[in-house]
């Protein structure tokens, strides 16, 4: 008997019009219309379908193991044996040995210790206790300066850790959060549905989209006059999607101007070791320069952090963490029943961000092979980047700021008249207009610039540089194609 | 309404102080931190969740003393606040972990380590490894943010064969625990204030703080404890009355079977009321299922699944909307730490299931190792294959285990004084009933705590063991109750038993009225 179990007439109790309107108003670009159409394309192919190309490239995402980056082989080892400890057992040495090096199978010992009974256990609220030193420590020498790791809070990715803060500072409807434009829009999206107000500063693209501290002033004291209680400072260090490193002058200014102006520091620092030019803009942690500023035991500040970017990009594990600094003892406690109601992050994505800060080191048997593998994902991404960068600043009407840092770039487009008419009478953004037909042309899928926001009047698109290096000349090439037809029939 | 009033206008006053107080603070420098309690995000302020609240906070407290201090009468402290199987020394399910820990380490699937690893590995579970490994890339990678699609379609399969219904792997989502998917259903649900939500009393306190957490309303549904927990449709429709007649939008209803804090399954009799009371009221259904397979009556109480139930009732009720929850947390596998688990979405509208993706995706994708570990549970190893075997035995055993001790608690806990105890008919928690004699409510009063929360501080000064208060998830007025596991190694089930024991009669010797 087949069923019918097509209830399209039957009325719901639960419609788009009477759920939650947060949900409803929020958008999320990366994975948004283009990237579901992008999807559909895949499986199109898939099916043998004949498109103008051969395969879907997604470079609307920082993904890098979707496109075929290895992962390191040491956290790989370790979170192996941490998985089935069986492996560990005396009888299996002579074999285990074989494939795993010594140093791999005494950190998943270590480790396997420091979890307790096993990985497979709700552990601490805040992350297992040693697995949250281990990051103190790294904080520590990163930056000269103690972490207490009490104050540090593993999470599922940098995301939930920002999800939480942006929900604890949201009091009412009026509570504002300055957030930079262009920003990465988890920050937009979870304003919105926290029903809180983004409060928007904007990048300067001509000067390498350089933050001025004395606009954001303004802009607090303007929001302010509104009735906003402006109370946070949002900054993506390095950017995203602009990619720009700040310097650390100017990290103290900002540091002062959240002294000045009573505003919580929220350090998004996920890409900090995607640094490309780091003799003129090595990384400095907010961490850090906060320690060196004059208001040092006052300021109040969130940093994030991820195993989802840097050269180890594992994402799908979901592991992160964020550290306070100053924060009222309350709110401390607050934060912790938060995290207790969602149990514990997961523990696979916490012994990754413990191995993330405690690699190898010289010395050990695996550290040849760890920064083998570092230094020539590294000097690919760098390679990656500058070749993109001039293909973007090569196409007509377009320029392109370089990456300091992050995976990503973020090219203006100038659209002529006729193709911003045609996107007018489709009735879409120009930016998605173009980004559309680059899609159906080519196979490559970015995020338009709206997605991210942007000064009124410019477009712009956000594309990674992850596609694997022995396909970036097709990748390039294709682009450029379009882009040139694109012009032809949109200036004649 | 006055009560609406009062807090708008107190709001509205609050607004302007903080707008004068910060153009203030603004220009003479600072003093004080910018962000506290009172501050703060309110409904966090509200929220609680006795499950990590301030009794584990206390043992845990006790724990580290007692790397220190050993006078303090017992040796160890024994959580039983929580159902963390692995916790307390239940070994992992062997071919789940040999899958997982390959798919980590695709290495060691190459050729030139063939030799080396069959000495270490069934091939059964190679072969699962590079199926899924084929399927996902690299378990690094976000995937997509439903879960990915091979293993939606696994679901699928499993719930076909659960139920005997076909299942849309469309209408799946992955999630991280069930919890995860709970609180998204709940917020899609919560249009505002006035949204209301049925919830069982007593509930898992996930609900309640959630609810708490979206400034949603709850609308409590009484269990009744002497018909085992039982849940009747009258005291359904009364609640929903009363609730609707204050002007409460009711618009769901959460049902945790088997029960949680209360472990009673319902009778299919009883679900296919339920379901008709659904549509009869109008109200999604929320069915919490994460405890299906720990079931310790299976004649008399078999597990029904929800989707089943509506599914066979026909065609007209394809009007009943339904969201099902499962998790890789409980059962025998109790993979607590890894977050998996799923929602599947029966009868939802189409727009609401493109707004449930957006809010998926935001996070981007629930971890894929929690994703391969709900493939695994819902695809184990089947007769014939080489870890059957092995995988039934390790099955069989905890759950075995689970049902001797949970008889052993409950005959424990009845040969108290004063207390009684329905059975564990499924799930992994007693919740003994305990009749607090007035001298120790007056004591409780006097140190500012519920009765059951001083009884139960007292059980964990006295012996170490942690159980939460039946305050924390809610309880008929005037009774008292606590929550325990039944998940203390079995080999020192005797000792914890008669710890208990020796407590309960010294405090109720102390406070005999």
């Amino acid at each position: 008997m087949t069923l019918n179990y097509d209830n399209e007439a039957l009325p719901k109790v639960l419609t788009v019009e009477n759920m939650n309107p947060h949900i409803r108003e929020m958008e999320y670009a990366v994975r948004g219309r283009l990237a579901i159409r992008a999807e559909e394309l895949r499986d199109a192919l898939a099916q043998g379908e004949k498109l103008p190309f051969k395969t879907v490239v997604s470079c609307n995402i920082g993904n890098p193991q979707q496109l075929n980056q290895k992962p390191i082989t040491f956290f790989r080892q370790v979170v192996s044996l941490c998985e089935n400890p069986d492996l560990l057992a005396p009888e299996k040495e002579a074999i285990v040995s074989q494939l795993y090096p010594i140093d791999a199978i005494e950190r998943a010992r270590q480790i396997l210790k420091d979890v307790g009974a096993s990985i497979g256990a709700y552990s601490h609220s805040q992350g297992v206790p040693a697995l949250r030193k281990s990051v103190a420590d790294f904080i520590a020498e990163r930056d000269g300066h103690p972490a207490d790791p009490n104050s540090i809070y593993l999470t599922q990715g940098a995301s939930s850790g920002v999800q939480n803060i942006l929900s604890i500072l949201t009091q009412n409807e009026k509570s504002g959060i300055l957030i930079p434009i262009p920003q990465y829009p988890l920050y937009s999206a979870t304003l919105t549905l926290l029903g809180a107000t983004p409060v928007p500063y904007y990048l300067d693209e001509e000067t390498g989209w350089s933050l001025d501290v004395e606009e954001i002033r303004q802009t607090v004291r303007e929001a302010r006059s509104k009735g906003t209680d402006v109370r946070a400072l949002v900054i993506i260090n390095p950017g995203n999607p602009t990619g720009q490193c700040l310097d650390a002058l100017n990290m103290q200014d900002v540091l002062t101007l959240c002294h000045q102006e009573r505003l919580v520091l929220l350090a998004d620092e996920v890409y900090q070791t995607n640094i490309y030019e780091p003799e003129q803009r090595p990384f400095v942690s907010f961490k850090k320069a906060l320690k060196e500023h004059p208001q040092h035991d006052t300021i109040e500040l969130v940093s994030f952090h991820s195993i989802s970017k840097g050269m180890i990009g594992e994402c799908g594990r979901r592991g992160g963490y964020f550290e306070c600094c100053n924060l009222d003892k309350g709110v401390m406690d607050q934060l912790y029943k938060m995290a207790s109601v969602s149990l514990c992050p997961n523990v696979s994505g916490q012994i990754m961000t413990s191995l993330m800060v405690t690699p190898p080191k010289q010395g050990d048997p695996s550290y040849e092979l760890y920064h083998k593998e570092m230094t020539g994902l590294y000097e690919s991404l760098r390679r990656r980047s500058k070749k993109l960068e001039a293909v973007f600043n090569d196409l007509e009407g377009v320029t392109c700021q370089p990456a300091m840092g992050s995976m990503y770039l973020f090219p203006r487009i100038r659209l002529p008249e006729k193709a911003l008419a045609r996107a007018a009478e489709l009735n879409q953004k120009p930016d998605a207009f173009y980004c559309d037909l680059m899609l159906e042309a080519t196979g490559v899928c970015v995020v338009p610039g709206s997605g991210f926001a942007q000064k009124d009047g410019t477009w712009h698109f956000r594309s990674t540089f992850l596609p694997p290096e022995e396909l970036f000349d097709d990748f390039c090439n294709g682009i450029r194609k379009f882009h040139q037809d694109f012009m032809n029939e949109y200036n004649k | 309404m006055l009560r609406n009033l009062y807090r708008t206008t107190s709001l509205a006053a609050r607004q302007s102080n903080i707008h004068y107080r910060t153009l203030r603070l603004a220009s003479t420098g600072s003093k004080g931190k910018v962000l506290t309690t009172d501050r703060i995000n309110p409904h966090i302020r509200n929220a609680e969740y006795a499950v990590r609240g301030a009794l584990p906070i206390r043992a845990e407290a006790l724990s580290k003393e007692l790397q220190t201090n050993k006078s303090l009468g017992f040796d160890r402290v024994v959580f039983c606040n929580i159902g963390n199987p692995q916790q307390l020394q239940q070994k992992p399910i062997t071919f789940f972990r040999q899958v997982a820990s390959l798919c980590d380490n695709p290495e060691l699937l190459k050729a030139e380590n063939r030799e080396d690893l069959l000495k270490l590995y069934p091939q059964d579970a190679i072969d699962r490894a590079e199926l899924l490994l084929k399927h996902i890339g690299s378990v690094g990678a976000y995937s997509h943010s439903q879960g990915l699609p091979h293993i939606r379609e696994n679901i699928a399969k499993f719930l076909e064969r659960r139920d005997g219904f076909p299942a849309n792997p469309e209408h799946i989502y992955l999630t991280q625990g069930a919890s995860s998917g709970v609180q998204n259903v709940l917020q899609m649900l919560t249009e505002n204030e006035k949204s209301g939500i049925m919830i069982p009393i007593p509930q898992y306190p996930l609900y309640s703080a959630t609810l708490s957490l979206i400034n949603a309303t709850p609308v409590p549904y009484y269990l009744k404890e002497e018909q085992d927990w039982g849940l009747s449709v009258a005291e359904l429709k009364k609640s929903v009355d009363e609730s609707r007649a204050k002007g409460v939008d009711v618009r769901a209803l959460a049902i945790i079977n088997p029960g949680n804090p209360t472990g009673q399954c319902l009778t299919e009799g009883n679900m296919r009321e339920i379901v008709d009371f659904c549509k009869a009221e109008n109200l999604v259904l929320l069915a919490d299922e994460v405890y299906q397979t720990n079931i310790y009556k299976p004649e008399q109480r078999p597990f029904h699944s929800f989707k089943k139930v509506l599914r066979s009732m026909g065609e007209e009720y394809n009007d009943v909307e339904l969201f099902s929850f499962h998790s890789t947390s409980k059962g025998m596998i109790g993979e607590c730490g890894r977050r998996g688990g799923y929602l599947e979405c029966v009868n939802i509208d189409e727009g609401v299931l493109q707004q449930l993706y957006k809010v998926a995706s935001i996070s981007l994708c629930p971890n894929v190792h929690g994703q391969i570990m709900t493939d695994l549970m819902t695809n184990p190893p089947v007769e014939g294959d080489a870890s059957y075997e092995l995988y039934n035995k390790e099955v069989n055993g905890i759950y075995e285990s689970l049902r001797r001790r949970a008889t052993k608690l409950a005959s424990c806990f009845n040969g108290l004084e004063n207390v009684t105890c329905n059975d564990a008919e499924g799930a992994m928690y007693l919740f003994p009933r305990v009749r607090i004699p007035n001298k120790a409510i007056e004591a409780a009063k006097e140190a500012g705590v519920a009765a059951d929360a001083f009884y139960a501080l007292k059980m964990l000064e006295a012996t170490g063991v942690c159980v939460i208060p039946g305050s924390g998830f809610g309880q008929e007025p005037n009774t008292w109750h606590f929550r325990s596991t039944f998940l203390p190694e079995e080999h020192l089930f005797d000792q914890f038993c008669s710890n208990i024991e020796k407590f309960h009669k010294e405090f109720m010797n102390e406070y005999r009225d």
